[in-house]
C-alpha cells in the first residue's frame, strides 16, 4: 500500500513545503515521516512548512509526526514552522501544551470549516 | 428517565494498523443514531485511535494478536467503549498515565495516548495486568447536533 498519496512536497527558494492531509494516526505517520525526511536530508532547506490546513483527523501519533520534524529540523539547522493547522490538529496540540514549543504560522488563505 | 441500554456491538480485529481507521470509523458510526456534534464525534473518534494504537504498538508489540472492542449506546445519549487485548500488559499503569511518558522511545511516540483518552472522554478507567492483557474503559455523553 502506498502510504505517501496523500504527502506532496514543494521546494522553491530554500523553503520547503510539505502538505498533509486528510486523517493522521500510527498507522500514516511512517510513511509521512519517511517521505518528508528523506527530501529533509537531500535538499537542506534553510526553511520548512509543515502545511496541516486539510487534516480531517489527528491523534498523538500525528503529535509525534510534528515534534519528531521540529526536533530534526532543529538539528539540520533548518527554521521549522507549522502551517494552518485544522481545528482537529490544533485540539490535539492544546492538550498536549506544545504551543510554546512549535511555531505556528496561519495564512489568510485558511479555511475555517 | 431510567438509564437502560439500547444498542450494543461487540467487533473482534487483528492489531494491525491499517484497523485504526477502521476501529475509529465503525465507533463513529455506532454513534451517528445520536445525531452527535462534529466535535463529540471527533473526540470519540481520537480516544478509540488512542486505545487500538496501544495495542498495536505495545500490547501485542511484533506479533498480531486479537483487539476485542464493545460498544454499548445508553438512552440518555452516551455510549461506552471497551477496548481489550490479551498482550503484554503494563507493568506500572499509574506511570503509563503520565503525559510524555513512553516506553517506545525509537517509534517517535508522543507519549500522550492516556493523557488524550482521559482528557476527551467523561468517565475513563484503565485495568491492566502484566502477560495477561489490558483494558481500556471510556464513556462519552453526546451532544446533539442542533445545527440540523
Amino acid at each position: 500500500m502506498n502510504t505517501h498519496e496523500k504527502l506532496k512536497l514543494e521546494y522553491a527558494d530554500n523553503v520547503m513545503i510539505a502538505y498533509v492531509s486528510d486523517d493522521i494516526d500510527h498507522h500514516r505517520a511512517k510513511g509521512i515521516r519517511e517521505g518528508i525526511d528523506a527530501r529533509l536530508y537531500a535538499d537542506r532547506p534553510e526553511r520548512f512548512l509543515l502545511d496541516m490546513s486539510e487534516v480531517s483527523f489527528m491523534d498523538s501519533s500525528g503529535l509525534g509526526l510534528i515534534l519528531g520534524r521540529f526536533t530534526l529540523c532543529r538539528e539540520l539547522g533548518i527554521d521549522f514552522a507549522l502551517s494552518n493547522p485544522s481545528r482537529e490538529v490544533e485540539k490535539i496540540l492544546d492538550l498536549a501544551g506544545t504551543s510554546r514549543l512549535i511555531r505556528i504560522e496561519k495564512s489568510e488563505k485558511r479555511k475555517d470549516k | 428517565m431510567k438509564r437502560t441500554k439500547v444498542n450494543e456491538m461487540k467487533v473482534i480485529f487483528d492489531s494491525k494498523s491499517e484497523n485504526e481507521s477502521l476501529a475509529r470509523y465503525i465507533c463513529a458510526a455506532f454513534c451517528a443514531v445520536f445525531d452527535p456534534t462534529v466535535e463529540a464525534l471527533a473526540d470519540v473518534k481520537c480516544t478509540v485511535s488512542e486505545a487500538v494504537t496501544n495495542c498495536v504498538v505495545h500490547a501485542y508489540k511484533d506479533t498480531v494478536g486479537k483487539i476485542y472492542m464493545t460498544l454499548k449506546a445508553y438512552n440518555d445519549s452516551s455510549v461506552s467503549i471497551s477496548i481489550r487485548d490479551k498482550g503484554c500488559g503494563i507493568e506500572d499503569t499509574k506511570q503509563a498515565r503520565e503525559p510524555l511518558f513512553t516506553t517506545d522511545l525509537a517509534g517517535e511516540r508522543s507519549g500522550m495516548g492516556f493523557p488524550i483518552m482521559e482528557s476527551l472522554s467523561e468517565r475513563f478507567s484503565l485495568k491492566s495486568k502484566p502477560g495477561v492483557g489490558t483494558q481500556v474503559s471510556m464513556s462519552f455523553k453526546l451532544d446533539k447536533n442542533t445545527k440540523g
